[in-house]
């Protein structure tokens, strides 16, 4: 009775943030079209009329969160087979809070760090003139993913029958033959789900992104220039925003095309897993 | 026929009767198993001879299972398994460090009690080996498939469904494409493990007419429960006891002239 009441709470309040988010976003659709938010750079949220183009945004966040997955990806599924199929059982049990455990550090320990310590290094190693930049928070946020991306894979990797890794080792098959060839293939798609999963969480991540990607708003030629993402966007502007006006409608915009993303990239993540789970039942 | 006292422990011997001018493809030289501090094998000597069908029988528990995956090292996926001892493949000692485990388990291939075909169709399935190793699409490996099933009496069941799922075939069907895919790797000897469990009487009948078909090529040893299957399908029994080798001989002897009391009533039904 309780947890259904708390269940409905949830659900509630959900559509009403979402409501909200319409509400105070959809309007700024009587100043620009939704073509030219898009798919324009130039971002002039106060000036006379104010300019309102998010491309270099999306672009940043893009950029910023591939180059996140290009890391995150081979380290986390390489260390989820690691932990499923080569780790003795006590160096696996061992490991796997730890892991869980990194993705509960505050995303602005990890901002800090990768203040004090990355940028410098990114600056130094690429001759940059600073290393607050795309790639840097790239970097910083594959750390932020890969705690997911392990865990969910690993999970996968260990649901499928062990009876397939028999079959291949007593075949001739070596430990990576057989994790290439059949366990990744039969745990595809909770693999898949965890990295959809991961990337949500680095598209949506905000304070590590602010603190080490530079804030520059242009186009972005190279994942090493200065960059903005939307999330980034939004808190710097949102206290400057005059409440109930443009600006702040064109933030709640960039809110919406944030939360269709993400919405979107949990769908595909949630069939993905559903899929797995009827596969071995 | 001649009679050889293998040596167990030192102070007990088990007199063996085998034939003579065949050679020994496998053998165990007092090999102990532990896992942690339990010794789930305690200094089992047995010969695995050439081309015959050795059977391999015992109460649940006593360590078949062991014994048989000793012969293609895959205890050594249990991390807590220790070996002591040696076991031999054309007199090569198999738990030598320089031994190369893949190239192992190429020559000793392992057919499992549950059939466990990968998720792929039938002919991946049979493909699988050969590709690991280095057979190319082009250079005769649909051949390869095809005299495989063949051989593990599959072919006329399956020649249309190649491209089709392995998990829509039937038990026994399943478990001959694992016997074909076994096959297709090359192997010297094949290791069953209580291969028929899962299977009704008419797959259990085709997969013992298979071995006898393949013994002439082929080492078999098999572990069952079954001690019909064991009478009818085997030219050697080993007898096993909570770790421990009882007796082994001609399995026609072995089970009309029991030497042991304790194979006697096992085989008697008068056992525990
Ligand atoms: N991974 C393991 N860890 C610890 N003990 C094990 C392990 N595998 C087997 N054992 C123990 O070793 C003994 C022999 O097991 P094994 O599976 O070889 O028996 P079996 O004769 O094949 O039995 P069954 O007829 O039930 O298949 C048993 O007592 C079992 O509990
Ligand atoms: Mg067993």
């Amino acid at each position: 009775m309780v947890l259904a009441a708390a269940g409905w709470m949830t659900v509630v309040i959900l559509v009403l943030i979402m409501i909200m988010l319409f509400v105070e976003g959809l309007p700024i659709l009587a100043v620009t079209n939704p073509f030219s938010f898009l798919f324009t750079s130039q971002w002039y949220p106060v000036s006379d009329p104010p300019v309102f183009g998010i491309l270099s945004l999306i672009i940043g966040s893009l950029m910023i969160t591939a180059t996140a997955l290009v890391i995150a990806i081979p380290l986390g599924i390489g260390a989820a087979a690691f932990l499923a199929e080569i780790a003795p059982p006590p160096v696996r049990e061992a490991i796997k809070p730890v892991i869980e455990l990194l993705s509960g550090i505050p995303s602005i320990v990890l901002g800090f760090i990768g203040f004090l310590l990355l940028a410098p290094a990114i600056q130094r190693i690429f001759n940059l003139d600073s290393g607050l930049n795309g790639l840097t928070a790239g970097i910083l946020l594959a750390f932020m993913c890969l705690p997911t991306i392990v865990s969910i894979s690993e999970d996968a990797l260990s649901a499928v029958p062990r009876e397939y890794k028999e079959a291949s080792l007593a075949l001739g098959a070596t430990r990576w033959q057989t994790i290439y060839r059949v366990l990744i293939p039969a745990a595809r798609p909770g693999i898949v789900a965890s990295v959809m999963l991961g990337m949500g969480r680095a598209i949506g991540e905000t304070m590590t992104v602010l603190m080490v990607s530079g804030g520059r708003l242009a186009i972005p030629s190279f994942i090493t220039d200065p960059m903005s993402a939307m999330t980034g966007r939004i808190a710097i502007e949102i206290n400057n925003a005059v409440f109930g006006g443009l600006q702040y409608q064109a933030l709640f915009a960039i809110g919406i095309v944030l939360f269709l993303i993400t919405f979107a990239i949990n769908l595909v993540a949630d069939l993905v897993l559903e899929k797995q789970r009827r596969r071995y039942a | 026929m001649s009679i050889v006292n293998l040596t167990m422990t030192e102070n007990r011997t088990v007199p063996v009767v085998f034939e003579e001018n065949v050679a020994v493809k496998m053998r165990s030289q007092a090999v102990s198993l532990f896992y942690d501090k339990v010794e789930a094998l305690k200094e089992v000597t047995l010969p695995i001879l050439a081309n015959r069908i050795t059977a391999i029988i015992g109460p649940s528990g006593c360590g078949k299972s062991s014994y048989l995956r000793l012969f293609n090292r895959m205890n050594d996926l249990i991390w807590n398994a220790k070996v002591k001892g040696q076991v031999y493949l054309d007199e090569e000692a198999l738990y030598d460090p320089k031994i190369d485990v893949v190239e192992l388990r190429k020559r000793v291939g392992m057919v499992f009690q549950k059939p466990n075909p990968f998720p792929m169709s039938v002919f991946d399935n049979v493909a699988y080996g050969p590709r690991l190793h280095g057979a190319k699409e082009m250079g005769g490996l649909s051949e390869i498939v095809e005299r495989c099933l063949r051989q593990a009496a599959l072919w006329e069941e399956v020649k249309d469904k190649l491209k089709g799922s392995a998990f829509a075939l039937s038990g026994g069907q399943q478990q001959r494409l694992c016997i074909a895919r076994v096959l297709a790797v090359g192997p010297e000897v094949i290791l069953l493990d209580e291969p028929c469990s899962a299977l009704d009487p008419a797959s259990t009948m085709r997969i013992e007419d298979l071995m006898q078909e393949l013994k002439v090529n082929y080492t078999l040893a098999i572990v069952t429960h079954n001690m019909q299957q064991a009478g009818r399908a085997s030219d050697y029994t080993a007898y096993l006891l909570m770790g421990e080798l009882i007796e082994f001989g001609p399995t026609k002897s072995l089970f009309t002239y029991p030497r042991d009391k304790r194979t006697e009533d096992y085989l008697t039904g008068r056992w525990g």
